[in-house]
C-alpha cells in the first residue's frame, strides 16, 4: 500500500492501465495461446485421448506429406479458395455496385441479400442437400427431369459434388460482402465523380479508374477474410456429404474436416494436430502474402 | 434467547448425525450412457428395481447426446471424474482396456465358463486373458424389412428366402418414371448404412469365404470368395439395376417413404418405423445362400466397471453389473427399447423369438458375427470408396476390391502395430 502511494500520478496511470489491460491478455493466454501451443507440442505426439501421450517427433508430418489423401485434401482447399474467392468478390461487387444505383426499394433488396448470411449454414446446407438429391425429391433434378433433360448427379459425381458444396457456400457470404462493397462505395468522395463528369469521362474508365483504386482497402479486407473462410470450409461439407463425409472419393474433403475425422472418428489427436499445424501454417502465410501483394499496388 | 440457542444446537446436532449416517450406509453411484429417450427410461426402470432390492445403494444415472458421447466419456474418464459404470460401444473396449481404465469383471462374480455358456457367443469378444472386461444387457442383429403393400401390389407372396430370390423380387419391385429415372427401388444400397456389415460379414461368408484372420486383424476378402460377394452386391445397382447408391438420400428415408421393396437394417430401426403411418413393413431373417449357409452382424453395447470405482463403490458397481446382465433386465430393454436380449435364455422364449418383428432378429443371433474393428468408420469408408469407384470411375470388381483390402489392411496394422 505504501509503496502505491509514492508512484506518481502517472505510474499510478500506467499500473492502472496494465492492470486492467492484463484481464484480456490473461484470457488470451488461457484460451488461445497455451492450447495453439499445446496443439503444436500434441502434433508431435501419439495420442488416442484416453492414454498417456509419447512423443514421437515428426513422425505425424512424415505420415501427412506421404499420405495421398492429405495431397487430395490440400488441393481441394484451395479449389474452395481459388473458385470461392474471385466468384464471390466479383459477384458481390456487381451486385454491390448496381445495388448503390438503384433507389427503388433499396432497403428491401439489400436485405434479401443479407439474409442468407444470417441464416445458419446447418440448416442451409441440408435444404441444399435436398434441392441436389436425384429424382423423385431433388428439386433442381425434378425440374431437368420435366424437361425430358438427363439428371446432374450433384453430389454423386467427383466432378460436379465440389462446386455443388461451394455454391450455397458462395451465396450464404454474399450478403456480408454486398454490405460491405456498399460502405466502401459510399465512402467514396462524390467530388471525384463530378469531376469525370465534366471532364467527359465514360463510366467504364470511371469504374476502373477512380472507383476500383478507391475500393481497394475493402477489397483488400474481404480478400483476406473471404480467404480465410474458404480455407476454413467445413460447415457445407459435413452437413451435404454426412452419408459419405468428404466423398464420393474425397472429391470434395476440405483439410478441417479431415482433421474432425482424424480427431473425433479414428481418435488419432496427435495426426490431426499436425493437421491443424499445416492449416494454421496456409492460414498464416496466405493471409500474409494476400497483404503484401495487395499493399505494393 | 437461551431457548433458541438450544434449539439451534440441537438442530444443528440432528442434521450432522443424519448426513453421518446417511454416508456410512447409503453408496452413490454414477452410471453414464447416451441420450435415446427409451434407453433412457428402461435404465430408469432397472435403476428403480435395483435400488429397491439395494436399498443402500442409489444410482445416479447422467446422459449425454450420441453425437458429444463418446468424446465426453474420452475426456471425463482418464481425468478421474466420470462414472463408475459406464455403457460403451463394443468396439471402444480396446482402447479402455489398453488405457487401463476399465476393470476386469470379478471371476467368482462373473465366472467366464458361465458367461460363454449363458450368453450369445459374440459376447466373447470382450473377453481379454481368462476375464470379462465387460457385459452387454441387449444386442442388435440384422434382419430383412420389406413393404408389404409393395408385395401385396407386385403380387408377391413373401420375403425372399435365398440371395437369387431377393435379386428376382427386387426386380419386380423396380419402378422407373418416363425418362428411365428410379422411382421405386427394389432394395434400398448404401455401405455407408447397414449394407458394409452385409457385406463383410454376410455375404462374404455366404459366398464361402472368411472375411478376417487372425482375429480381426487380417483382411482376408480379397478373394474369390469376397470377389463373388462384391460382385453380387455391386450388380443390384449396376446389372440389375434394381437400386441407386443416394436415392431418397437416406436408405430409411426411402424405406419410410413407401418408395424401396426390401430394406436391410439393424433392430435398433424397429421404432423409428413403428412411428410411420400408413406404412405397412414386416420383417425376415437375411436371404440364405444358395447351399443354406446363414450369416448375421451383431453389435451392441457393453457396461463396465471403470477404474474410478474401488472400495465400497466397486462393490455396488459389481451388483449393478450383475442386475443389469440378469434376464430380468433383458426383458425390461427388450420392451423399452426393443432391443434384443444378450442371453439365449431371455432371448429364445417363446414369446420373443415367435414375435412378428423380433423373431427374425433373434433367430439371426444364433449365428451371428461381431466385427472386431479398429476403426470403424475407416473401415466403412474403405467398403463405401469400393463400389464408389466401380460407380464413378468404372473401375472393375477384381481392382477396386484389392484396393479396399489394401486399404483397410493399412488401417488395421496402423492400430495394431
Amino acid at each position: 500500500m505504501g509503496l502505491y502511494k509514492r508512484l506518481t500520478i502517472s505510474q499510478k496511470q500506467i499500473v492502472w492501465a496494465w492492470g486492467l489491460l492484463a484481464l484480456p491478455i490473461l484470457f488470451y493466454v488461457v484460451v488461445r495461446f497455451y492450447p495453439t501451443a499445446n496443439a503444436i507440442a500434441l502434433s508431435f505426439q501419439e495420442w488416442n485421448l484416453l492414454g498417456s501421450r509419447s512423443w514421437i517427433g515428426f513422425e505425424n508430418y512424415t505420415k501427412l506429406f506421404s499420405d495421398p489423401v492429405f495431397w487430395k485434401v490440400f488441393a481441394n482447399t484451395f479449389i474452395y479458395l481459388l473458385l470461392g474467392t474471385p466468384t464471390s468478390l466479383v459477384v458481390a461487387f456487381l451486385i454491390a455496385y448496381h445495388l448503390d444505383k438503384l433507389r427503388f426499394m433499396h432497403g428491401t433488396i439489400r436485405a434479401l441479400y443479407f439474409l442468407p448470411f444470417m441464416t445458419t449454414a446447418v440448416a442451409m446446407a441440408w435444404v441444399w442437400r435436398w434441392f441436389y438429391q436425384p429424382v423423385p425429391i431433388g428439386v433442381f433434378n425434378n425440374f431437368l427431369a420435366t424437361l425430358g433433360i438427363a439428371q446432374i448427379p450433384f453430389l454423386n459425381s467427383t466432378t460436379y459434388a465440389l462446386p455443388s458444396v461451394l455454391a450455397p457456400a458462395i451465396w450464404a457470404g454474399l450478403g456480408f460482402q454486398v454490405i460491405i462493397f456498399m460502405a466502401g462505395l459510399r465512402a467514396i468522395p462524390q467530388t471525384y465523380y463530378e469531376a469525370a463528369r465534366i471532364d467527359g469521362i465514360t463510366t467504364w474508365e470511371t469504374l476502373t479508374e477512380i472507383t476500383l483504386p478507391l475500393l481497394k482497402p475493402t477489397i483488400v479486407f474481404l480478400v483476406v477474410f473471404s480467404s480465410i473462410g474458404f480455407l476454413r470450409i467445413f460447415d457445407q461439407v459435413f452437413n451435404m456429404t454426412t452419408n459419405d463425409p468428404g466423398g464420393p472419393l474425397n472429391s470434395t474433403k476440405p483439410l478441417v474436416l479431415m482433421i474432425y475425422d482424424t480427431a473425433f472418428n479414428s481418435f488419432d489427436m496427435g495426426y490431426a494436430a499436425a493437421q491443424t499445424v499445416v492449416l494454421f501454417s496456409v492460414l498464416l502465410v496466405v493471409s500474409l502474402v494476400q497483404l503484401r501483394i495487395m499493399r505494393d499496388n | 434467547m437461551k431457548k433458541i440457542k438450544k434449539w439451534m444446537l440441537g438442530a444443528t446436532t440432528a442434521a450432522c448425525a443424519m448426513v453421518g449416517a446417511g454416508s456410512a450406509l447409503a453408496v452413490e453411484i454414477e452410471y453414464w450412457q447416451y441420450f435415446f429417450e427409451p434407453r433412457v427410461k428402461a435404465m430408469e426402470t432397472l435403476i428403480e428395481n435395483f435400488e429397491k432390492a439395494n436399498p443402500d445403494i442409489t444410482v445416479k444415472m447422467t446422459h449425454f447426446p450420441y453425437a458429444d458421447y463418446r468424446t465426453k466419456v474420452a475426456a471425463a474418464i482418464p481425468a478421474g471424474q466420470g462414472p463408475d459404470v459406464v455403457q460403451l460401444f463394443y468396439g471402444w473396449l480396446n482402447d479402455y482396456v489398453n488405457a487401463q481404465l476399465i476393470q476386469p469383471l470379478p471371476s467368482d462374480v462373473f465366472p467366464p465358463a458361465e458367461i460363454e455358456k449363458e450368453f450369445f457367443p459374440m459376447v466373447q469378444a470382450m473377453k481379454r486373458g481368462d476375464k470379462y472386461m465387460a457385459l452387454p444387457t441387449a444386442v442388435r442383429s440384422l434382419a430383412l424389412f420389406y413393404n408389404k403393400r409393395l408385395f401385396d401390389k407386385a403380387g408377391i407372396e413373401g420375403p425372399p428366402k435365398t440371395l437369387d430370390e431377393l435379386v428376382e423380387i427386387a426386380k419386380k419391385l423396380t419402378k422407373t418414371d418416363g425418362a428411365g429415372n428410379l422411382s421405386q427401388v427394389g432394395i434400398t444400397t448404401g455401405m455407408n448404412a447397414q449394407d458394409h456389415h452385409w457385406f463383410r460379414e454376410v455375404l462374404v461368408r455366404q459366398f464361402g469365404g472368411d472375411p478376417y484372420q487372425n482375429n480381426y486383424q487380417k483382411v482376408n476378402y480379397n478373394s474369390d470368395a469376397g470377389l463373388a460377394a462384391l460382385k453380387f452386391y455391386s450388380d443390384l445397382e449396376f446389372k440389375h439395376k434394381v437400386t441407386a447408391a443416394g436415392f431418397m438420400d437416406e436408405t430409411q428415408a426411402a424405406f419410410k417413404a413407401g418408395r424401396a421393396g426390401m430394406h436391410i437394417d439393424g433392430s435398433f430401426r424397429i421404432g423409428a418405423l413403428n412411428k410411420v403411418r400408413r406404412l405397412k413393413w414386416g420383417v425376415a431373417e437375411l436371404p440364405a445362400a444358395k447351399d443354406g449357409t446363414q450369416s448375421n452382424y451383431s453389435s451392441y453395447w457393453v457396461n463396465g466397471i471403470t477404474s474410478k470405482a474401488t472400495g465400497e463403490k466397486y462393490d455396488a458397481a459389481v451388483k449393478f453389473m450383475k442386475y443389469v446382465t440378469s434376464d430380468e433386465a433383458m426383458q425390461v430393454w427388450l420392451d423399452t427399447v426393443g432391443e434384443l436380449p444378450a442371453k439365449p435364455s431371455a432371448a429364445m422364449t417363446e414369446a420373443n423369438s415367435n414375435n412378428e418383428v423380433y423373431g427374425p432378429f433373434i433367430r439371426g443371433l444364433s449365428y451371428a458375427k461381431t466385427t472386431i474393428f479398429a476403426n470403424e468408420s475407416g473401415q466403412r469408408q474403405a467398403m463405401m470408396d469400393m463400389v464408389a469407384r466401380m460407380r464413378l470411375k468404372g473401375q472393375s470388381a477384381e481392382e477396386s476390391l484389392g484396393i479396399a483390402a489394401e486399404q483397410e489392411q493399412k488401417i488395421l496394422d496402423e492400430y495394431y502395430n
